[in-house]
C-alpha cells in the first residue's frame, strides 16, 4: 500500500485516496472548435508508461483535494506530489 | 497411553500439566508448551501424512515454519481448519487433528499405489498425461485428481470466529526474536524508538532456546528472557509472540498475522481469532535467521528422517527423543550439536561426517564424550517403509562421485544438516536483489531497496559474537537518526564454541543398479529425477523448471527445497549457482488464513450501512428493506400477509389516487455556493442553467467526457449564488468527485464551492392527487396553491415550528412535493406528515412502489443510466442544448451516437396482459431463430402497471423511434420464458404530464 504525501495534508495511506489518470492531459477548452482525433485523443488514447509517470489523485477520505503525484509505475516509488494548481517543472 | 519418547527433565514444557488430545481419532497425552508435533513425536507417532503424489508415508521434518510433510485438518471449538503445520500448532486440551492426502486412512491407502506406479508419473505429468484424450478430463482424470490431491478441506459452514485489522505505525519493526533481533531492539529501545519485535513462535528467543552459548556470564536463553521482560517493561516498545510478518510491501508497509486464540480451546469472549496488522514501519530489521538445509539421499522422505536442528529443538525446547538409535548425517558441525545434545540425555547417536578429517572445538567435544564418528561418509539411502529401520551407508571419495562398500546399519532417525541457508524472503519481497555468497552456498540481501537491513544468520553471520556486535550496532544507529538519542548499551561478552568449514556437498549418489527416489521438495513430491527430466526436455530458466516439475510451489514454498534444486540444476547445465538465480520471493511467507485477511468485512460488514433518521419509524411499522447503495431503504411496509407484489401494488395505487409519502433522504445533495454557480452547473448539465430564477428547480442530465449519460437530477436555486443538487442514490459521491475534478482542475478560475449535504437534510416525497390539500395543512401559513408553488417551484416553510425546504418536484409523475428539514428533525417531519396525512389517507410508500410509479411514466433511473446509454437513447435529447457546451456534447457527434437506428428507450407491453416480463430479457424479432439469436434490445425495468392493471416493462431498444406497434418476443434463457410482446410509448401513463401540473 502506498504512501502518499498529500501536499495539504501530510502523510496518509493509500486507501485515503482514489486515483484519477494521467495528470498530462488537458481538456480542450469549450465552445473551440476540436478535430475528432484531438477529441478522442483526450477522451479515450493513452500511454501505458512504465516509469515515472504524473497522475492525479484525489484525497477523498481527506481534504478532498485533486492533487498530482510524480510516481514510478514499475516501482510504485513517489517522487514528487503537488497541488492541482502548482506548475509541475 | 504413556510418553514414551519423553525425557524426565530438560525442555521447556510443563510435565505437570497433562494435555489430552486425539490424532486420527486417536487419544493421546502431552504436555502444556507442546506442539502437536512434539506431543505426538513424544509417543512415538511418526507417520502423520501422506506425500502429495506419490501417497508415500510422510512423518516430520521440521520443527516450525519450514515443515513440508505434517500438514493436518485440525479441529477446534466446533470448527475446522485445512492446511496446519502440526509443528506450529499448540498442544490444548481437547486438540483433535487429522492426517491430509490419505483415504481411506494414513496406514493404507489406495493413493500409494501410486507409488509403484511412479514411473507414470515423472515431472510435469500434469501437463503431458492430462491432456488427452479430451473426453477423459472430466470422467476420469479430474475426479482422481480432486480426490487424491488436496491439503485438506475447507470448512463450507459460517465461520464464526472473529478477525481483527490493526494499523500501526513504528520507528523500527523487527522480524524475528533471536540473537540479533534481540540485541538490535534492546539497544534501539534505550533509544526511545518506537518499536514492534514480532516472533512467529510461541517462545522468544530464536537459536538461543536451543543453542549452547554464554552471553555475559548467562546462558543463551536466560539472556534472551532477561531482554524479553526489560523490553515489555518498556512503554516504546510493543513485543508480540505467535506473530509472523508474511509480506513486505510497498512503502516499508508490511502484514504481520497474529495467532490470537489458536493455542486455546476456544476463542476468549471479545477476542478474535487472528489479528492482522498493518505496520507502517520507518526502518526494518529482519532478524528472520536460517533455515537447515537437507543432503539429498535415496529415500530421504522416509519417516524419520528430519533435519538435525529439529532434533535438537524436539530434544531442548520439548524434552522429546525423536529416537533412541539415532543416525547423524552432517556437511557441517550443527549436526555434532545435535550429536552431543542426544549424548547428555544418555542415547548414543552415531554421526556421518561426508568431510575427511574436520577439526573445531565443537567436533573435539563430540569426540569427548565418546560420540562414534564416520568421516567420509554418507548415507546412500534410508530402509523402512512407514518409519526408519535402518540405513545403507558408504564411504565415498574425494571427489565425491564413488561411493564405497555398502554397509547396512541400524537406526531408528537420520538427522540430517547440510548447513544452512538464510531467510531472505521478506527482503527479497521488498525489493532487495540478492546476491549469492559463496561460503555459506546460500544467497543472502544484497543492495536494500526500501529501508530494510538483514542482520544475523538471515545475513549469512552464522558467528553469534558478530552477530550481537553488529545488531547492537545496527538498532543503535538506526534509532539515533529517528529519536536523536544516544543511551550506549555495552555490548556482552559472547562464549560460543568455533566450528570449521562446512563440506559444499548436497546431494549422494545413487549406488549401481539403484534408482532410489531422492527428494528435493518433500511438500510437492519432487525428485532429482524430475529435474533432470525437464532439463532434458529442454527447460532452463530456473522459474520454467520450477512451474514444470512444481519444485518449491507447495504452500512452504520450498523453504527446504529450493537451493538444493538449485545446485541440481547448476550442476547439470555446469553453470555456477548465481547464474541460474532464484526463483521469485512472494508473500506470504507462511499460509495466511482468509479469514484473517478479509477481517471484519464480512457479510453486511463488507459495506458501511447508512441509514435514514426515519429508519426506526419505518422499522415499527413492517418495512421490509432493500439494500439501495450502501442504503438500507424500505422496500414496502407489508400489512398482514401481504407479499412483496401486493404490498407494492397496494402502495403505488394509493399514490395515484390519494396520497403517499416516501423516505427519499437517501438522494444524494449537493450544496453550490458562489457567483460563477449558474455557470458551473451550464457546464455540467446538458440543457441551459444561466436563467434559472430564484426559488425554481430544474431538472438536469449531466454526461461523462466520452457523453455517456452519468446522472440525473434537480438542481433548485435556493438564493442569488446558492443552488441546491440532487443526484441519484448510487452516484452521489462519484457526482461529488466529478464536480471538485472540473473546480480544482479544469476551471479553477470559477469561484464556486461544492460540499456534500446528503446527510444534513432529510426528505420525505409527498406524492398523490391530495398531496397540495395535506400539504396545506403541513404548512397553514404558506401559499401552497398552483399559483404560490407552480410546478418546479420552490419555497420555505415553516413546519410545526421546523423550517423546511419545500420542492415542488415529481418522481412518480403525480402532483407531488419533496420537504427537506435538517435532519435532526427528518423523523419528527416524518410523524406529522403521517399524523396530518390520516384524514387523506396517507400511506408511506417503499422503493418497489416508487419503481412502479416512475416505469409506467416513463421516467429513466438507474436502470436505464447504465453507463451505456446517452441522452437519445432515454428520449431526452430534448434537454440537450444546442446552443452551448457542456461536459461531453463534442462525443455526442460520434458516429454511433447519431445512426438513423440509434437505440432507445420504449414500452413493453405483453400480448396476454399477464405475464410479467423477467428484467434482463432479451427482445428478438423470432423466437425460433438459431442462436445467437440477433439481440434488439434488452428489459432495463419491469412493473405491474397500478394504472392499466397490467404488466409493463421499458426497454432499450434497437431503433426504438421506429419500432412503436411492433411486436416481438422477451426471451429470458434464465427463467426459461419465451413472452409475445408489443412495442408501445415509454409514457405509459400521463403521456402529456398533466398531472404534475395539476
Ligand atoms: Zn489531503
Amino acid at each position: 500500500m502506498l504512501y502518499i504525501n498529500c501536499p495539504h495534508c501530510g502523510i496518509r495511506s493509500q486507501i485515503e485516496f482514489s486515483y484519477g489518470g494521467d495528470a498530462s492531459v488537458k481538456r480542450p477548452e469549450l465552445n473551440k472548435e476540436v478535430s475528432d482525433q484531438e477529441w478522442d485523443d483526450f477522451v479515450y488514447n493513452r500511454k501505458s508508461l512504465r516509469g515515472k509517470h504524473l497522475e492525479l489523485w484525489q484525497h477523498i477520505s481527506g481534504c478532498r483535494q485533486w492533487i498530482k503525484i510524480e510516481r514510478d509505475t514499475a516501482t510504485h516509488e513517489i517522487f514528487r506530489t503537488f497541488k492541482a494548481d502548482e506548475e509541475v517543472a | 497411553m504413556t510418553q514414551a519418547f519423553r525425557i524426565d527433565n530438560g525442555g521447556l514444557v510443563n510435565r505437570e500439566k497433562k494435555l489430552s488430545f486425539k490424532f486420527n481419532g486417536k487419544t493421546y497425552f502431552g504436555c502444556e508448551g507442546d506442539t502437536l508435533a512434539s506431543a505426538l513425536l513424544a509417543n512415538g507417532v511418526h507417520l502423520v501424512g501422506r506425500s502429495f503424489k506419490y501417497h508415500r508415508p510422510r512423518g516430520f521434518f521440521g520443527v516450525g515454519v519450514d515443515e513440508p510433510y505434517a500438514v493436518v485438518q485440525l479441529y477446534r471449538n466446533g470448527e475446522t481448519e485445512p492446511n496446519i503445520k502440526a509443528t506450529e500448532q499448540e498442544l490444548f486440551e481437547g486438540l483433535e487433528a487429522k492426517s491430509v492426502n490419505c483415504w481411506p486412512s494414513v496406514n493404507f491407502d489406495i493413493g500409494a499405489i501410486n507409488n509403484f506406479l511412479k514411473i507414470f508419473l515423472p515431472a510435469g505429468f500434469y501437463y503431458k498425461t492430462f491432456m488427452w484424450p479430451k473426453s477423459f478430463w472430466y470422467r476420469i482424470y479430474e475426479p482422481f485428481i480432486r480426490k487424491a490431491a488436496g491439503l485438506g478441506v475447507a470448512s463450507t459452514k459460517h465461520d464464526k470466529e472473529r478477525y481483527e485489522h490493526k494499523y500501526e505505525y513504528c520507528d523500527l519493526l523487527i522480524a524475528g526474536s533471536g540473537p540479533s533481533g534481540l540485541a538490535s531492539a534492546y539497544a534501539a529501545a534505550k533509544n526511545g524508538a518506537k518499536i514492534i519485535l514480532a516472533e512467529d513462535k510461541p517462545r522468544f528467543g530464536g537459536s538461543l532456546l536451543t543453542s549452547d552459548v554464554n552471553i555475559g556470564n548467562q546462558s543463551g536463553k536466560d539472556w534472551a528472557e532477561g531482554i524479553i521482560a526489560e523490553l515489555k517493561t518498556m512503554p516504546n516498545v510493543v513485543v508480540k509472540n505467535r506473530s509472523q510478518i508474511f509480506g513486505y510491501y510497498d512503502h516499508n508497509m508490511l502484514v504481520m498475522s497474529e495467532k490470537v486464540s489458536d493455542h486455546l480451546p476456544s476463542t476468549k469472549k471479545y477476542h478474535p481469532n487472528k489479528r492482522l496488522w498493518y505496520i507502517r514501519a520507518k526502518e526494518v530489521l529482519i532478524s528472520s535467521g536460517s533455515i537447515e538445509r537437507p543432503i539429498v539421499f535415496g529415500n530421504n522422505d522416509t519417516p524419520g528422517v528430519m533435519l538435525s536442528s529439529a532434533a535438537k529443538e524436539y530434544l531442548k525446547v520439548y524434552g522429546v527423543l525423536v529416537g533412541r538409535k539415532p543416525l547423524v548425517f552432517t556437511n557441517n558441525d550443527s549436526g555434532y550439536e545435535t550429536a552431543i545434545e542426544f549424548k547428555k540425555y544418555g542415547v548414543n547417536p552415531i554421526v556421518l561426517d561426508t568431510r575427511k578429517n574436520p577439526e573445531s572445538e565443537i567436533i573435539d567435544e563430540a569426540k569427548n564424550l565418546g560420540i562414534k564418528i564416520k568421516n567420509s561418509y554418507v548415507v546412500v539411502a534410508a530402509k523402512g517403509y512407514k518409519k526408519v529401520k535402518s540405513a545403507d551407508i558408504a564411504s565415498i571419495s574425494e571427489d565425491k562421485k564413488q561411493l564405497g562398500k555398502i554397509e547396512n546399519i541400524q537406526c531408528d532417525c537420520i538427522c540430517v544438516s547440510g548447513f544452512w541457508t538464510p531467510t531472505i524472503h521478506l527482503a527479497s519481497q521488498s525489493g532487495n536483489k540478492t546476491k549469492f555468497k559463496e561460503e555459506i552456498d546460500a544467497f543472502v540481501p544484497g543492495q536494500s531497496k526500501q529501508n530494510e537491513i538483514t542482520l544475523g544468520a538471515a545475513n549469512g553471520v552464522f558467528s553469534l559474537d558478530e552477530t550481537l556486535k553488529t545488531s547492537f550496532k545496527a538498532g543503535s544507529e538506526l534509532s539515533k537518526k529517528i529519536t536523536k538519542k544516544n543511551n550506549e548499551v555495552a555490548i556482552p561478552n559472547v562464549v560460543e564454541k568455533k566450528s570449521s568449514q562446512h563440506d559444499k556437498f548436497w546431494c549422494v549418489p545413487l549406488p549401481k543398479g539403484k534408482n532410489y527416489k531422492r527428494f528435493l521438495d518433500f511438500q510437492n513430491d519432487v525428485a532429482v529425477s524430475d529435474v533432470e527430466i525437464a532439463l532434458r526436455e529442454g527447460y532452463r530458466s530456473i522459474e520454467h523448471v520450477k512451474r514444470y516439475t512444481t519444485l518449491g510451489m507447495a504452500t512452504d514454498q520450498g523453504k527446504t527445497s529450493n537451493l538444493n534444486g538449485l545446485q541440481l540444476v547448476s550442476e547439470i547445465e555446469n553453470k555456477i549457482v548465481p547464474a541460474v538465480g532464484h526463483t521469485t520471493f512472494r508473500p506470504p511467507y507462511t499460509p495466511v488464513s482468509i479469514g484473517a485477511i478479509v477481517g471484519r468485512e464480512v457479510g453486511k460488514h463488507s459495506k458501511p450501512t447508512r441509514k435514514s433518521p426515519m429508519h426506526s419509524w419505518h422499522e415499527k411499522n413492517n418495512a421490509v428493506f432493500v439494500d439501495a447503495g450502501v442504503w438500507l431503504r424500505p422496500r414496502y411496509y407489508k400489512r398482514g400477509n401481504e407479499n412483496l407484489f401486493e404490498g407494492s401494488k397496494r402502495e403505488a395505487k394509493n399514490v395515484r389516487t390519494n396520497v403517499g409519502v416516501c423516505d427519499v433522504t437517501t438522494l444524494g445533495k449537493i450544496d453550490i455556493k458562489g457567483p460563477d454557480a449558474a455557470e458551473l452547473l451550464n457546464r455540467v448539465y446538458t440543457n441551459a442553467w444561466l436563467k434559472l430564477p430564484v426559488g425554481k428547480a430544474r431538472y438536469g442530465v449531466m454526461l461523462r467526457e466520452d457523453g455517456i449519460v452519468m446522472d440525473d437530477g434537480t438542481t433548485t436555486r435556493i438564493s442569488e449564488n446558492h443552488y441546491h443538487m440532487t443526484t441519484t442514490t448510487a452516484q452521489a459521491a462519484n457526482v461529488l468527485s466529478h464536480l471538485e475534478y472540473y473546480l480544482q482542475l479544469v476551471w479553477p478560475e470559477l469561484n464556486v464551492n461544492v460540499v456534500s449535504t446528503t446527510e444534513q437534510w432529510a426528505g420525505a416525497a409527498i406524492a398523490g392527487p391530495k398531496s397540495r390539500d395535506l400539504l396545506q395543512k403541513l404548512f397553514p401559513n404558506s401559499d401552497v396553491s398552483n399559483e404560490g408553488l407552480p410546478f418546479m417551484g420552490y419555497m420555505e416553510g415553516d413546519l410545526f415550528g421546523v423550517k423546511a425546504r419545500i420542492f415542488r418536484i415529481s418522481f412518480s409523475g403525480e402532483l407531488a412535493y419533496e420537504v427537506n428539514v435538517e435532519s435532526d428533525y427528518g423523523n419528527f417531519m416524518w410523524e406529522k406528515i403521517i399524523e396530518v396525512g390520516k384524514e387523506f389517507n396517507i400511506q408511506p410508500y417503499g422503493t418497489e412502489a416508487l419503481s412502479t410509479l416512475r416505469i409506467e411514466m416513463g421516467h429513466v433511473a438507474g436502470s436505464e443510466l447504465d453507463g451505456r446509454t446517452i441522452p437519445f437513447d432515454n428520449a431526452l435529447e430534448g434537454l440537450v442544448s444546442k446552443k452551448k457546451d457542456f461536459i461531453g456534447k463534442r462525443s455526442l457527434q460520434r458516429s454511433a451516437f447519431i445512426a438513423e437506428d440509434r437505440q432507445r428507450i420504449v414500452g413493453v407491453v405483453p400480448l396476454d396482459k399477464q405475464t410479467s416480463i423477467p428484467e434482463g430479457s432479451h427482445l428478438v424479432k423470432d423466437d425460433k431463430a438459431p442462436l445467437p439469436n440477433p439481440k434488439l434490445g434488452h428489459i432495463s425495468a419491469s412493473c405491474w402497471s397500478v394504472e392499466y392493471d397490467n404488466p409493463f416493462s421499458l426497454a432499450i431498444l434497437k431503433d426504438g423511434k421506429n419500432m412503436i406497434g411492433q411486436k416481438l418476443f422477451a426471451m429470458s434463457p434464465l427463467k426459461n420464458k419465451v413472452i409475445p410482446v408489443e412495442i408501445v410509448s415509454s409514457h405509459y401513463v400521463d403521456p402529456k404530464g398533466e398531472r404534475v401540473r395539476s
